[in-house]
């Protein structure tokens, strides 16, 4: 898969960055190279705030975990190591950790409850508003979704773009606990194998 | 499914149990508990660790909402690595055979010290807007040669505590030259916005700050203040720039003899 996403409103791209490009980015700040970041930055700042927003859900709170997700980026830049995975999904598990431990802190967890239910329909309507999506690569993985059980497709999401838990999923798709979690790992298994990740 | 018999931690159905949960584990839908137990089989188990990153490799195609961050964003995001130094690669090369190093490296790009995560994750929520990285951390100069003192004192006593994910802290105190330095071994980095502070526990119960420590896995630093009376040292988790006292329970407490 090619990672690199071009778009970035109002930031001038030319060329956009390909998945290697991102590697090298990021090695590079792991040397200091602030310009680097700051290309880094440009080049996957929509992406991971997008992730992050859908998981938090709360502009404010969503700005601080992507503002935390860059510092850290930056942090452990060294420790990335592209026999694990491209760059861009390096820089989105970060971010994705950040934003689900966000909203499962205890603070937040009173807000949750009463947001519980508008989420799940939510969950709904974002596949109609991804179907708009024009890339490629979301074509890609529209098609090898509509390959997963109903089930293992809701699990995935609302486990990675809803933020719950397995046993949180379990109990909104009224699945045995300890169930789910097989779910997501058969979703994500056969998702995997249908656009070829790491063959 | 694969079949991986090679697992010596906790018999064949455990270890069956926990494969299961690289899915869940790779988006983040475990809890806790179930997360910190994962990770230590991670640490064990090559085929999981290949498992997660290939399925966290899928997952992230799910992202697929785009949405740029105010421009805001960016100036604090660039400002703040100004203050952050990047951390030196993972060294030590690969040997999957052994398991405390694997552990360690896997670890390594961890922000939290297991032992506080709970702690620690608890206080990195809520945190304000995160400050314009106040220019602190300067405060705590060692004078090289008050520390070498302490550190080769007749009466130098060592208290040392140990991390589940393998970091230590060492406190040494002389009583004779009045001070204490503390060593760090892998000590992860105080989560960002917030600051690793030292303290001395006072005879009275009062705790009196002894300085800010840098985010540098290795440090060896002079405490600040006067320990020749000092019943304990210990850390806490503050606001960048540290606090005028303690607003949180200490991660690690070091307690001094008399
Ligand atoms: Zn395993």
């Amino acid at each position: 898969m090619d990672p690199a996403r071009p778009g970035l409103d109002g930031v001038p791209d030319p060329g956009a960055p390909s998945g290697a490009d991102l590697a090298a980015l990021l090695n590079r700040s792991a040397r200091g190279d602030r310009d680097a970041f700051a290309r880094l930055y440009d080049a996957t700042a929509a992406r991971v705030h997008g992730l992050v927003l859908r998981v938090v859900r709360d502009p404010a709170q969503a700005e601080e975990v992507t503002q935390e997700t860059y510092l850290e980026v930056w942090r452990t830049a060294s420790r990335y190591d592209a026999d694990r995975g491209s760059a861009l999904s390096w820089l989105l598990t970060i971010g994705h950790r950040k934003a689900v431990d966000r909203v499962r802190s205890a603070e937040a967890a009173s807000r949750r409850e009463t947001t519980y239910h508008q989420r799940n329909q939510a969950v709904e309507h974002d596949v109609t508003a991804d179907a708009a999506h024009a890339s490629l690569e979301a074509k890609r993985v529209r098609t090898a979704l509509a390959d997963l059980t109903e089930i293992q497709r809701e699990a995935v999401e609302l486990a990675y773009l809803g933020g719950y838990t397995h046993t949180e999923v379990a109990a909104l798709l009224d699945l045995p606990v300890g169930t789910a979690k097989t779910r997501i790992r058969d979703g994500l298994i056969r998702l995997r194998d249908a656009i070829g990740v790491g063959r | 499914m694969t079949d991986h018999t090679q697992h010596s931690d906790g018999g064949d159905q455990v270890s069956a149990d926990l494969h299961g949960l690289s899915g869940a584990y790779a988006v983040d839908a475990l809890d806790e508990v179930e997360r910190a137990r994962f990770e230590r089989h991670l640490a064990d188990c090559a085929e999981c660790r290949a498992e997660v990153a290939e399925l966290q490799e899928t997952a992230a195609l799910l992202a697929t909402d785009e949405v740029a961050p105010p421009p805001a964003l960016r100036d604090a995001v660039l400002a703040g690595i100004e203050t952050v130094r990047p951390l030196p690669p993972a060294t030590g090369g690969d040997a999957p055979t052994d398991h405390r190093r694997a552990r360690r490296r896997w670890r390594s790009g961890r922000t939290l010290l297991v032992a506080a995560a709970v702690v620690l994750i608890a206080l990195a929520v809520g945190t304000a807007w995160l400050r314009p990285w106040a220019e602190d951390g300067g405060d705590t100069i060692a004078t090289p040669s008050t520390t070498e003192r302490v550190l080769e004192a007749d009466d130098a006593t060592r208290v040392r505590q140990d991390f589940p994910d393998g970091s230590s802290a060492t406190v040494v105190l002389s009583r004779n030259e009045g001070h204490a330095v503390i060593v760090t071994e892998d000590m992860a980095n105080a989560p960002a916005g917030r600051v690793y502070q030292l303290w001395l526990e006072t005879p009275e119960g009062s705790m009196l700050s002894a300085g800010l420590m840098p985010d540098d896995p290795d440090t060896t630093l002079l405490l600040e203040g006067d320990a020749a009376e000092a019943t304990a040292v210990g850390i806490t988790v503050e606001p960048d720039g540290g606090s005028k006292e303690p607003t949180t329970d200490p991660i690690a407490l070091f307690p001094l003899e008399a």
